[in-house]
Protein backbone atom coordinates (compact mmCIF):
# COMPACT_ATOMS: atom_id res chain seq x y z
CA UNK A 1 0.00 0.00 0.00
CA UNK A 2 1.84 3.26 -0.94
CA UNK A 3 0.88 6.26 0.75
CA UNK A 4 1.35 9.79 -0.19
CA UNK A 5 1.33 12.91 1.63
CA UNK A 6 1.08 16.29 -0.17
CA UNK A 7 1.53 19.77 1.78
CA UNK A 8 0.64 17.78 4.49
CA UNK A 9 0.21 20.17 7.76
CA UNK A 10 -0.99 19.93 11.57
CA UNK A 11 -0.95 23.12 13.77
CA UNK A 12 -1.89 23.62 16.71
CA UNK A 13 -2.49 26.58 19.14
CA UNK A 14 0.67 28.06 19.28
CA UNK A 15 2.78 25.38 17.35
CA UNK A 16 3.22 24.15 13.94
CA UNK A 17 4.01 20.22 14.38
CA UNK A 18 4.01 19.04 10.45
CA UNK A 19 4.61 21.74 7.55
CA UNK A 20 3.22 21.72 4.22
CA UNK A 21 4.99 18.28 4.26
CA UNK A 22 5.49 15.90 1.15
CA UNK A 23 6.74 12.44 1.38
CA UNK A 24 5.94 8.77 0.22
CA UNK A 25 5.82 5.21 1.69
CA UNK A 26 6.61 2.43 -0.43
CA UNK A 27 5.23 -1.18 0.00
CA UNK A 28 8.57 -2.92 0.10
CA UNK A 29 10.74 -1.00 2.25
CA UNK A 30 11.61 -0.36 5.85
CA UNK A 31 11.75 3.65 6.59
CA UNK A 32 13.89 5.13 9.27
CA UNK A 33 12.04 8.44 10.63
CA UNK A 34 14.64 10.56 12.08
CA UNK A 35 15.22 13.90 13.65
CA UNK A 36 15.41 15.46 17.61
CA UNK A 37 12.68 15.58 19.43
CA UNK A 38 9.99 17.75 18.79
CA UNK A 39 10.27 17.71 14.80
CA UNK A 40 7.02 16.32 14.07
CA UNK A 41 7.68 12.92 13.93
CA UNK A 42 4.96 11.24 16.04
CA UNK A 43 2.54 13.85 14.53
CA UNK A 44 2.85 12.72 11.44
CA UNK A 45 2.40 8.75 12.65
CA UNK A 46 -0.59 9.83 14.64
CA UNK A 47 -1.82 12.00 11.23
CA UNK A 48 -1.16 8.35 8.83
CA UNK A 49 -2.90 6.53 11.35
CA UNK A 50 -6.18 8.66 11.69
CA UNK A 51 -5.31 9.52 16.00
CA UNK A 52 -5.00 13.44 14.65
CA UNK A 53 -7.07 14.86 12.16
CA UNK A 54 -4.49 17.42 9.50
CA UNK A 55 -5.05 20.31 9.24
CA UNK A 56 -4.55 21.02 5.28
CA UNK A 57 -2.76 19.14 3.07
CA UNK A 58 -3.77 15.73 1.73
CA UNK A 59 -2.62 12.51 2.29
CA UNK A 60 -3.48 9.52 -0.52
CA UNK A 61 -3.93 6.14 -0.17
CA UNK A 62 -3.42 4.21 -3.48
CA UNK A 63 -4.76 7.20 -4.88
CA UNK A 64 -7.36 7.95 -2.82
CA UNK A 65 -8.10 10.40 -0.07
CA UNK A 66 -7.43 8.29 3.39
CA UNK A 67 -10.67 7.89 5.34
CA UNK A 68 -11.68 6.23 8.00
CA UNK A 69 -11.41 3.15 6.07
CA UNK A 70 -7.90 2.88 5.53
CA UNK A 71 -7.43 2.78 9.38
CA UNK A 72 -8.08 -0.84 8.69
CA UNK A 73 -5.04 -1.12 7.24
CA UNK A 74 -2.75 0.80 9.51
CA UNK A 75 -0.70 -0.09 12.52
CA UNK A 76 0.40 2.14 14.80
CA UNK A 77 2.94 1.24 18.43
CA UNK A 78 3.08 4.58 19.91
CA UNK A 79 6.39 5.10 22.25
CA UNK A 80 3.87 4.92 25.31
CA UNK A 81 2.90 1.96 27.10
CA UNK A 82 -0.46 0.94 25.67
CA UNK A 83 -2.00 -1.58 28.40
CA UNK A 84 -3.65 -1.82 30.52
CA UNK A 85 -2.36 -2.81 34.26
CA UNK A 86 -4.86 -5.95 35.42
CA UNK A 87 -4.71 -7.82 31.84
CA UNK A 88 -2.81 -11.26 30.83
CA UNK A 89 -1.15 -11.13 27.48
CA UNK A 90 -3.90 -13.53 26.95
CA UNK A 91 -6.91 -10.83 27.59
CA UNK A 92 -4.04 -8.70 25.42
CA UNK A 93 -4.71 -11.04 22.95
CA UNK A 94 -8.68 -11.02 22.84
CA UNK A 95 -8.77 -7.19 23.12
CA UNK A 96 -6.77 -6.60 20.05
CA UNK A 97 -8.85 -9.43 17.99
CA UNK A 98 -11.55 -7.55 19.30
CA UNK A 99 -10.15 -4.52 17.74
CA UNK A 100 -8.83 -5.42 14.81
CA UNK A 101 -10.29 -7.45 12.26
CA UNK A 102 -6.63 -8.03 10.47
CA UNK A 103 -5.31 -9.58 13.56
CA UNK A 104 -3.75 -12.87 13.69
CA UNK A 105 -3.87 -15.09 16.96
CA UNK A 106 -1.59 -17.44 15.57
CA UNK A 107 1.08 -14.92 14.44
CA UNK A 108 0.71 -13.67 18.21
CA UNK A 109 1.88 -16.72 19.91
CA UNK A 110 4.42 -17.27 17.37
CA UNK A 111 5.67 -13.86 18.20
CA UNK A 112 5.37 -14.82 21.76
CA UNK A 113 7.56 -17.56 21.82
CA UNK A 114 10.17 -16.11 20.01
CA UNK A 115 10.06 -13.03 22.34
CA UNK A 116 9.89 -15.41 25.20
CA UNK A 117 6.66 -14.28 27.00
CA UNK A 118 3.58 -16.62 27.70
CA UNK A 119 0.15 -15.79 27.23
CA UNK A 120 -0.52 -15.85 31.01
CA UNK A 121 1.74 -13.26 32.53
CA UNK A 122 0.40 -9.97 33.87
CA UNK A 123 0.54 -6.90 31.95
CA UNK A 124 1.41 -5.88 35.62
CA UNK A 125 4.36 -7.62 36.21
CA UNK A 126 6.20 -6.86 32.89
CA UNK A 127 9.75 -5.39 32.73
CA UNK A 128 9.72 -2.31 30.45
CA UNK A 129 11.80 -4.54 27.94
CA UNK A 130 9.02 -7.12 28.14
CA UNK A 131 6.26 -4.41 27.69
CA UNK A 132 8.38 -3.30 24.49
CA UNK A 133 8.26 -6.59 23.03
CA UNK A 134 4.47 -7.35 23.68
CA UNK A 135 4.04 -3.81 21.92
CA UNK A 136 6.29 -5.01 19.12
CA UNK A 137 3.87 -9.04 19.22
CA UNK A 138 0.87 -7.21 19.16
CA UNK A 139 1.73 -4.94 16.51
CA UNK A 140 3.39 -7.17 13.99
CA UNK A 141 0.24 -9.95 14.15
CA UNK A 142 -2.14 -7.28 12.49
CA UNK A 143 -1.55 -7.74 8.78
CA UNK A 144 -1.94 -4.32 8.11
CA UNK A 145 0.00 -3.01 5.18
CA UNK A 146 1.63 0.31 6.50
CA UNK A 147 3.13 -0.32 9.97
CA UNK A 148 4.20 2.89 12.63
CA UNK A 149 6.30 2.31 15.08
CA UNK A 150 7.21 5.14 17.15
CA UNK A 151 10.49 4.68 19.40
CA UNK A 152 10.18 1.03 19.18
CA UNK A 153 13.53 0.91 21.05
CA UNK A 154 13.53 3.80 23.89
CA UNK A 155 15.40 2.24 26.70
CA UNK A 156 15.45 -1.50 25.60
CA UNK A 157 18.79 -3.42 27.05
CA UNK A 158 20.98 -5.11 23.82
CA UNK A 159 19.40 -8.30 23.94
CA UNK A 160 16.27 -7.41 23.93
CA UNK A 161 16.79 -4.82 21.22
CA UNK A 162 18.19 -7.66 19.13
CA UNK A 163 15.20 -9.85 19.07
CA UNK A 164 12.81 -7.03 18.43
CA UNK A 165 15.56 -6.04 14.86
CA UNK A 166 14.51 -9.61 14.46
CA UNK A 167 11.10 -9.91 14.30
CA UNK A 168 10.94 -6.17 12.46
CA UNK A 169 13.38 -8.00 9.66
CA UNK A 170 11.42 -11.48 9.49
CA UNK A 171 7.87 -9.29 9.24
CA UNK A 172 9.10 -7.17 6.30
CA UNK A 173 7.43 -8.39 3.20
CA UNK A 174 7.35 -6.60 0.16
CA UNK A 175 3.53 -6.04 0.36
CA UNK A 176 3.86 -3.63 3.54
CA UNK A 177 5.58 -0.66 4.27
CA UNK A 178 7.27 -0.21 7.84
CA UNK A 179 7.99 3.52 8.86
CA UNK A 180 10.30 3.28 12.30
CA UNK A 181 10.91 6.39 14.33
CA UNK A 182 13.55 6.64 16.14
CA UNK A 183 16.53 9.38 17.88
CA UNK A 184 18.69 6.35 18.28
CA UNK A 185 19.99 6.25 14.57
CA UNK A 186 22.95 3.77 14.90
CA UNK A 187 20.26 1.06 16.06
CA UNK A 188 18.43 1.27 12.74
CA UNK A 189 20.89 1.39 10.60
CA UNK A 190 21.58 -1.95 9.15
CA UNK A 191 17.80 -3.27 9.08
CA UNK A 192 16.38 0.32 6.97
CA UNK A 193 16.86 1.04 3.38
CA UNK A 194 15.59 4.60 3.36
CA UNK A 195 16.14 7.08 6.12
CA UNK A 196 13.72 10.57 6.09
CA UNK A 197 15.26 13.61 7.99
CA UNK A 198 12.97 15.86 9.42
CA UNK A 199 13.42 19.30 10.45
CA UNK A 200 10.83 21.52 11.61
CA UNK A 201 8.09 19.41 10.75
CA UNK A 202 9.11 19.50 6.94
CA UNK A 203 11.45 16.21 5.56
CA UNK A 204 14.78 17.93 4.66
CA UNK A 205 15.75 14.79 3.35
CA UNK A 206 14.74 11.29 1.72
CA UNK A 207 17.43 8.74 0.77
CA UNK A 208 18.60 5.14 0.32
CA UNK A 209 20.84 4.01 2.78
CA UNK A 210 23.20 2.19 0.55
CA UNK A 211 24.20 5.02 -1.79
CA UNK A 212 24.48 7.41 0.57
CA UNK A 213 27.20 4.85 2.08
CA UNK A 214 28.35 3.94 -1.42
CA UNK A 215 28.78 7.42 -2.90
CA UNK A 216 28.60 9.87 0.60
CA UNK A 217 31.09 7.28 2.26
CA UNK A 218 28.24 8.53 5.15
CA UNK A 219 27.23 6.39 7.85
CA UNK A 220 23.21 7.57 8.54
CA UNK A 221 24.65 9.02 11.84
CA UNK A 222 27.22 10.71 9.79
CA UNK A 223 24.82 12.30 8.02
CA UNK A 224 21.89 12.90 10.70
CA UNK A 225 24.95 15.16 12.33
CA UNK A 226 25.75 17.14 9.40
CA UNK A 227 22.06 17.65 9.29
CA UNK A 228 21.30 18.65 12.65
CA UNK A 229 24.95 19.73 14.26
CA UNK A 230 25.39 22.96 12.48
CA UNK A 231 21.68 24.20 13.69
CA UNK A 232 23.00 23.56 17.31
CA UNK A 233 26.13 25.17 17.19
CA UNK A 234 23.96 27.81 15.71
CA UNK A 235 21.71 27.70 18.38
CA UNK A 236 24.18 27.38 21.25
CA UNK A 237 25.84 30.63 19.47
CA UNK B 1 29.05 -9.39 12.48
CA UNK B 2 29.53 -6.11 12.72
CA UNK B 3 29.69 -3.62 10.41
CA UNK B 4 31.62 -0.23 9.20
CA UNK B 5 28.43 2.15 8.74
CA UNK B 6 30.01 3.94 6.31
CA UNK B 7 30.71 1.28 3.67
CA UNK B 8 27.69 -0.65 1.99
CA UNK B 9 26.23 -3.37 3.38
CA UNK B 10 25.89 -5.22 0.51
CA UNK B 11 29.53 -5.41 -0.16
CA UNK B 12 30.71 -6.17 3.31
CA UNK B 13 28.05 -9.49 3.48
CA UNK B 14 29.69 -10.34 0.17
CA UNK B 15 32.87 -9.95 0.80
CA UNK B 16 32.29 -12.33 3.66
CA UNK B 17 30.31 -14.92 1.83
CA UNK B 18 33.06 -14.88 -0.87
CA UNK B 19 35.99 -15.23 1.97
CA UNK B 20 34.10 -18.22 3.19
CA UNK B 21 33.59 -19.64 -0.32
CA UNK B 22 37.36 -19.19 -0.93
CA UNK B 23 38.05 -20.62 2.23
CA UNK B 24 36.53 -23.90 1.76
CA UNK B 25 33.88 -22.97 4.42
CA UNK B 26 31.12 -22.65 2.40
CA UNK B 27 32.03 -25.70 -0.38
CA UNK B 28 31.32 -25.20 -4.26
CA UNK B 29 27.23 -26.42 -4.79
CA UNK B 30 26.49 -25.63 -1.21
CA UNK B 31 22.54 -24.64 -0.97
CA UNK B 32 22.99 -20.81 0.52
CA UNK B 33 20.27 -19.43 2.67
CA UNK B 34 17.14 -17.95 1.45
CA UNK B 35 17.83 -14.18 1.23
CA UNK B 36 15.42 -13.75 4.37
CA UNK B 37 17.16 -16.72 6.52
CA UNK B 38 20.61 -14.40 5.27
CA UNK B 39 18.29 -11.05 6.63
CA UNK B 40 17.68 -12.61 9.60
CA UNK B 41 21.57 -14.11 10.60
CA UNK B 42 23.20 -10.91 9.64
CA UNK B 43 20.34 -8.42 10.73
CA UNK B 44 19.78 -6.75 7.52
CA UNK B 45 17.30 -5.25 5.36
CA UNK B 46 15.65 -7.93 3.02
CA UNK B 47 16.63 -5.95 0.30
CA UNK B 48 20.24 -5.29 1.12
CA UNK B 49 19.85 -9.41 1.20
CA UNK B 50 18.14 -9.55 -2.31
CA UNK B 51 20.64 -7.64 -3.52
CA UNK B 52 23.82 -9.51 -2.35
CA UNK B 53 22.46 -12.40 -3.80
CA UNK B 54 22.05 -10.52 -7.47
CA UNK B 55 25.47 -9.39 -6.79
CA UNK B 56 26.51 -12.97 -6.37
CA UNK B 57 24.63 -14.08 -9.34
CA UNK B 58 26.53 -11.57 -11.07
CA UNK B 59 29.77 -12.28 -10.48
CA UNK B 60 29.25 -15.48 -10.78
CA UNK B 61 29.72 -17.37 -7.69
CA UNK B 62 26.22 -18.33 -7.35
CA UNK B 63 23.44 -19.97 -9.29
CA UNK B 64 19.67 -20.30 -8.52
CA UNK B 65 17.32 -22.79 -9.40
CA UNK B 66 13.97 -21.84 -9.62
CA UNK B 67 12.17 -22.75 -6.81
CA UNK B 68 14.61 -24.75 -5.05
CA UNK B 69 16.93 -22.38 -4.00
CA UNK B 70 20.58 -20.61 -4.33
CA UNK B 71 23.59 -22.59 -4.88
CA UNK B 72 27.45 -21.86 -4.37
CA UNK B 73 29.03 -22.19 -8.24
CA UNK B 74 30.84 -25.58 -8.99
CA UNK B 75 32.88 -24.30 -11.82
CA UNK B 76 35.93 -24.14 -9.89
CA UNK B 77 37.53 -21.50 -12.51
CA UNK B 78 35.37 -18.81 -11.22
CA UNK B 79 36.54 -19.30 -7.46
CA UNK B 80 40.23 -19.46 -9.19
CA UNK B 81 39.78 -16.32 -10.08
CA UNK B 82 38.30 -14.30 -7.28
CA UNK B 83 40.70 -16.37 -4.98
CA UNK B 84 43.82 -14.13 -7.54
CA UNK B 85 42.04 -11.17 -7.33
CA UNK B 86 42.09 -11.63 -3.36
CA UNK B 87 45.41 -12.49 -3.50
CA UNK B 88 46.33 -9.36 -5.48
CA UNK B 89 44.54 -6.87 -2.66
CA UNK B 90 45.95 -8.43 -0.41
CA UNK B 91 49.34 -8.32 -1.12
CA UNK B 92 48.92 -5.25 -3.02
CA UNK B 93 47.62 -3.70 0.71
CA UNK B 94 50.41 -5.36 2.35
CA UNK B 95 52.81 -3.75 -0.11
CA UNK B 96 51.79 -0.49 0.75
CA UNK B 97 52.08 -0.70 4.20
CA UNK B 98 55.61 -2.19 3.85
CA UNK B 99 56.44 1.27 1.35
CA UNK B 100 54.52 3.51 4.23
CA UNK B 101 56.89 2.37 6.94
CA UNK B 102 59.61 3.65 4.44
CA UNK B 103 60.68 -0.41 3.16
CA UNK B 104 61.73 -0.46 -0.32
CA UNK B 105 59.86 -3.44 -2.72
CA UNK B 106 63.47 -5.17 -3.04
CA UNK B 107 63.60 -5.47 0.13
CA UNK B 108 60.35 -6.98 1.06
CA UNK B 109 62.08 -10.87 0.59
CA UNK B 110 64.65 -10.64 2.81
CA UNK B 111 61.96 -8.75 4.96
CA UNK B 112 60.04 -12.18 4.44
CA UNK B 113 62.77 -13.91 5.47
CA UNK B 114 63.59 -12.25 8.95
CA UNK B 115 60.54 -12.80 10.32
CA UNK B 116 59.13 -15.84 9.14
Amino acid sequence: MSVICKNLTKRYLFKTAVDQLNVTFEPGHIYALLGPNGTGKSTLMKMLCGLTTRTSGEILVEDHPFTYRDKANVAFAPTEFIFFDYMKISDVEKYYRDYFRDFDSNCFHRLLEELELSPSMKVKTLSSGMLAKLKIAATMSRQAKLLLLDEPLNGIDLLTRESILKTLISHADPSRAMVISSHMVEELEPIVDTAVFMKEGRIVLQTDVESLREKEGLSIVEKYRQIYGNTDMKEAI
Amino acid sequence: MDFKSNVPIYLQVIAELKAKMLTGEIRPGDKLPSSRELALTYQINPNTASRIYTELERQGLSYTRRGIGTFVTEDSSVLEYHKDLELKRIIGEFKSSLKALGCMEEDIPRLLEKYK
